[in-house]
């Protein structure tokens, strides 16, 4: 019988299997970031191991550093304690760094991509949920808690049970200004948070094949927030341009030989996923969530729900409890939801492409008034490239804040969050309560969503925007 | 870590579904860099809500959190284990865990006891008529226990074979594999050479 691309890509790295027992896996890649590693460090420490390949980590500092004044000490002493302790365990254990103000700071998750460590058929890990993004290869890459960090370090291998294998088909093409983002928001609130749970899933089909790199990556981060394991996307001609001429992805005979065998890692026609779910992209429409989990989300065109619109009882609680903390009324259009703050970042949604959008909606338009844009670039390079392109000036002619690289309002643990009652449209992927700010309500949209958001003040497409009046020059 | 045979405590009845690891710990309550600590943070906003169920005394030396299902969703977090335990917590039980925080929990000594929503239910409203009651989770015969006379509460709960054993026998799952070394060279020695690495010789 066949295999599907996960299970390839588990088989190739099964160090030990043994019946009874889970695998030991080999890591490729490991990525390390200021929050989940200092307690990993600490035990090595007190068992006096060694890091086993630091030429397979990499660090970058990004959950806690200041996305304003990042070439000046850290203000919040609790913060800079964490960021200097990176610096001494990557100095003291041999681990690459790319510290605040280095050209390949950023997201963990941006950053692995764009210096081409990130490639087809790796194991890849990290101590942040949100791993699942370099699936987008066609890796297999998940998070992970502190004690197996501190596993990894020391041994280069995990031990994971094998999970069950499921196939999401997304049929036809996504119609005109829905993205990737809207995607993953149907189907999480088609299949619920949990409903991956124990999964690791390929996403396949052509409206998968149609998205850019870029926006696999932001179907396969939004993995973790329908409980899959890890989400993947099989490698195509697509996959390969984007790694080659990357700093670190092979070249010459070692490209020759990689392309090859990147080219094998997809799901034979005979292979059996454990469960498969078919959706039709055709239909999709610019989507939002009013809720407090990622799965509670509806159409842009649709109104807030009524805890009565559940069947499930637990659901109908979780509905009205949602609807309290986020402050809203059933019925009430989601058009008309007003919004304070409008975040435009994170490794779901801030890469070049992400930014090109977004400024390319925004061009000519100002920032409603009541209403605060904040734009974080995923990376320096990030960055670097969109003020290359002019995009920092679209962005702050407009009337927006333009940051610097780091995770910021995704998840608040910056100085960049939302006061209590504030009511943000984010580009992130969570919507849990107080993530971005104790008391703060979050929705979850997408690039163009966001930036007609910013401009209307409520929630918006950019279809509701009035045409820029000068002639738009291309 | 210490073996974990069986454990009876006060329950906590936590009636909420899709329990996320932000609501557990907070990011702001992450910056610390050691492991102890971090029960300040836990369920930190609600905490705020004098209605809150570990505001009430009757609960509040509790140690075996029984919660709705989806416990723990979210964020790859180990402090939120951690947060759990530095309070006062040995063991959590929900109808279903998000993954990364059922591994967590094993590699951490919380015990994670997956058991029927319906039990849960039946323990929640033992736990709310008879605040400061007492629950079993016994990890040997996978038993959780609650209640006496006509109102026990008895089922079974689901924990893997691998995680129970090493629950079990106090396991430090770094210190298994180092056994395995040979196995981990012999695998290096085969990877092919165009793997990435971050550091070059
Ligand atoms: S941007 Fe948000 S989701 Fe992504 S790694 Fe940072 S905190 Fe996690």
């Amino acid at each position: 019988m066949g295999r599907t691309l996960s299970e390839k890509v588990w088989d190739e790295h099964v160090v030990r299997s043994t019946p009874g027992e889970p695998d030991l896996l080999y890591i490729d890649l490991h990525l390390i970031h200021e929050v989940t590693s200092p307690q990993a460090f600490d035990g090595l420490r007190l068992a006096g191991r060694q890091v086993r390949r630091p030429d397979l980590t990499l660090a970058t500092e990004d959950h806690n550093v200041p996305t304003l004044d990042w070439d000046k000490p850290i203000a919040d002493p609790v913060s800079r304690t964490q960021v200097e302790t990176l610096r001494r365990n990557a100095e003291e254990f041999g681990v690459r760094l790319h510290p605040l103000g280095d050209l390949d700071q950023g997201i963990v998750h941006v950053v692995g991509p764009q210096l081409g460590l990130t490639q087809p058929g790796m194991t890849i890990v990290c101590g942040d949920s949100h791993t699942s993004t370099h699936g987008a290869f066609g890796a297999i890459a998940f998070g992970i808690g502190t004690s197996e960090v501190e596993h990894v370090l020391a041994t280069q291998t995990l031990m994971q049970a094998k999970p069950k294998t499921m196939a999401v088909t997304v049929t036809g093409s996504l119609p005109d200004g829905v993205t990737a983002k809207d995607l993953v928001l149907n189907l999480i609130a088609h299949t619920g948070t949990g409903g991956g749970q124990g999964y690791i899933v390929e996403y396949r089909g052509q409206a998968i094949e149609e998205l850019s790199i870029e926006g696999r990556m932001t179907v396969c981060n939004m993995s973790i927030e329908w409980g899959a394991k890890a989400g993947m996307i099989a490698p195509d001609q697509k996959t390969f341009d984007y790694i080659q001429g990357r700093p670190e992805a092979p070249t010459g005979a070692d490209w020759d030989a990689a392309v090859e065998h990147w080219t094998s890692l997809r799901t034979d026609d005979d292979a059996v996923f454990d469960k498969e779910i078919v959706l039709d992209a055709s239909t999709m429409t610019p989507f939002v969530t009013w809720g407090t989990n990622p799965g509670q989300g509806v159409p842009l065109g649709a109104s807030v729900p009524a805890p009565e619109d559940f069947e499930d009882v637990s659901d109908q609680v979780a509905a009205q409890k949602a609807l309290e903390y986020m402050g809203l009324e059933a019925g009430t259009p989601m058009r008309e939801v007003k919004v304070d703050t409008v975040f435009v970042g994170s490794c779901t949604n801030g890469r070049i492409e992400d930014l090109r959008l977004a400024a390319d909606i925004i061009k000519g338009h100002h920032v409603a008034a009541d209403t605060r844009l904040l734009v974080v670039p995923g990376s320096v390079r990030v960055r670097l490239q969109a003020e290359e392109e002019g995009l920092d000036v679209v962005f702050k002619e407009a009337g927006a804040e333009w940051r610097g690289a780091g995770c910021s309002m995704c998840l608040g643990m910056n100085p960049d969050t939302l006061q209590p009652g504030e009511r943000s449209a984010s580009t992130s992927n969570r919507n849990f309560e107080g993530r971005q700010g104790k008391g703060g309500r979050t929705h979850l949209v997408s690039i163009p969503v966001a930036a007609a958001t910013a401009v209307r003040g409520t929630l918006s497409s950019p279809s509701d925007l009035e045409p820029v009046a000068a002639p738009a020059t291309v | 870590m210490e073996k974990f045979t069986t454990h009876t405590g006060v329950g906590v009845p936590l009636r909420r579904s899709n329990v996320d690891t932000d609501q557990i710990i907070p990011a702001v309550y992450l910056k610390r860099v050691t492991r102890t600590g971090f029960e300040d943070g836990l369920f930190a906003a609600w905490r705020n809500d004098p209605a809150f169920v570990l505001n009430n005394p009757a609960y509040a030396a509790g140690s075996v959190l029984v919660a709705g299902p989806d416990f723990g969703t979210g964020s790859s977090r180990e402090h939120a284990v951690w947060a759990l335990q530095n309070y006062g917590f040995k063991a959590v039980i929900s109808p279903r865990f998000a993954d990364i925080f059922r591994g967590n929990s094993g590699k951490a000594g919380l015990l994670a006891a997956q058991v029927d929503e319906k039990v849960v239910q039946r323990i929640w409203d033992l736990l709310e008529s008879q605040p400061g009651a007492e629950v079993t989770v016994d990890l040997e015969t996978r038993t959780v226990r609650a209640g006496e006379g006509v109102d026990a509460i008895e089922d079974s709960f689901d924990i893997d074979d691998y995680t129970r054993w090493r629950l079990l026998e106090g396991l430090d799952d770094i210190g298994i594999t180092l056994g395995h070394d040979a196995d981990i060279a012999t695998y290096e020695a085969s990877r092919p050479r165009w793997k990435p690495v971050t550091q070059h010789a």
